[in-house]
């Protein structure tokens, strides 16, 4: 049986898809047979964080309606073991997908993977509600902006009302993921910090990912940025991973990173 | 004096305010998603009830229903005497 987790936000723009294209790269590159889904039918740009844009040929619109097989459909990853991708349609519209249909084709995927990572829509309508429906876990990602965390607690209270688990009276697992953290605007007072957005949300912290030029450079190649394991995003996200595996980590990149002298007077990249 | 004042008062920063904000908000939606779907209705018609009385507008109005339904809070602000 794999662990369903969805990778979800409410507001558009805030590393949804960057954030699942790394947990999933995480998960698989320790080991665990890991697929993500793109259920951004309309609007996917999974592939395109993956680098495998060119070798979709079935999409998970077509198996749903059983004009491909999973095996047809599923990429299997070039750069890591034990890792598949599900694109979404690109031509279809959200409706496309139905309740029957996703937990068809997450039972077939759940008899061999050991990670499901959807990768939801933004919104909050027939798209985002179909990805979180199923999870056992949800990786709640969020910036350090008022409307991003408003509309994260509205996620939640949907995951805590719509979701099957809680219609079955159980909870789903839930994560903050704070992304796009800028430390030195958070000392100056200019960005709510990860302990005032962990008092609002009241959830536990997964991880803080800073705001980096590692996600940029990392999307313009298609490959995931936790591939990039001297960037301070890419290490940020393998501390995220091995948290979520039970391992106690301490957060990094929360402070102004002070330049020493020489690095000052050499003027070393970052 | 002029100086001293200049180093106490701090104006709150951005974030501080922002942080304020949002606690105001969430805690305000997260009682509106708790809460049963006839109460918006029974505000309304409540405060309909007392604007034949007093003068009074929807913000004047609050009512919370404690979690079991058991107690019913209603609040008025009524306008000031003059």
């Amino acid at each position: 049986m794999a662990e369903i987790i969805v990778v979800t936000s409410g507001k558009g723009g805030v590393g949804k898809t960057t954030s699942s294209a790394a947990i999933g790269t995480g998960l698989a590159l320790r080991g665990f047979k890991t697929v993500l889904i793109d259920f951004d039918v309309g609007l996917r740009n999974l592939d395109l964080i993956m680098g495998c844009e060119r070798r979709v040929v079935y999409d998970f619109v077509n198996v749903i309606n059983q004009e491909a097989t999973l095996n047809q459909a599923l990429i299997k990853d070039k750069r890591t073991d034990n890792l598949f991708i599900l694109p979404a349609s690109q031509t279809r519209d959200k409706d496309a997908l139905s309740v029957e249909g996703v937990e068809a084709v997450l039972n077939e995927l759940s008899e061999s993977f050991d990670y499901i990572v959807c990768d939801s829509p933004a919104g909050i309508e027939k798209g985002a509600h179909l990805a979180l429906y199923f999870a056992d876990t949800a990786i709640v990602v969020t910036n350090p902006e008022v409307s991003s965390v408003r509309d994260s607690d509205r996620i939640l209270g949907v995951l805590q009302s719509k979701s099957r688990k809680a219609e079955q009276g159980e909870t789903v697992k839930e994560h903050l993921l704070l992304t796009r953290y800028n430390p030195s605007r958070v000392e100056a007072g200019e960005m709510l910090g990860v302990e005032d957005v962990k008092d609002i949300l009241a959830i536990p912290l997964l991880g803080v990912i800073p705001e980096s030029q590692a996600v940029l450079k990392a999307s313009n190649q298609g490959i995931p940025v936790i591939m990039d394991d001297d960037s301070d995003a890419g290490q940020a996200y393998d501390d995220a991973i091995a948290r979520f595996l039970g391992e106690d980590r301490d957060h990094r990149f929360l402070n102004v990173e002070r330049k020493g002298f020489l690095s000052r007077v050499f003027g070393r990249k970052g | 004096m002029g100086i001293l004042s200049y180093f106490r008062q701090k104006k709150p920063t951005s974030a501080s305010v922002a942080k304020e904000r949002l606690q105001v908000l969430v805690a305000y939606e997260r009682n509106q998603r708790t809460q049963p779907e006839y109460l918006p209705q029974m505000q309304k018609e409540i405060l309909a009830v007392i604007a034949k009385y007093v003068d009074v507008s929807t913000d004047d109005v609050q009512i919370n229903l404690d979690e079991d339904c058991s107690i019913l809070e209603l609040n008025v602000t009524l306008p000031e005497k003059n």
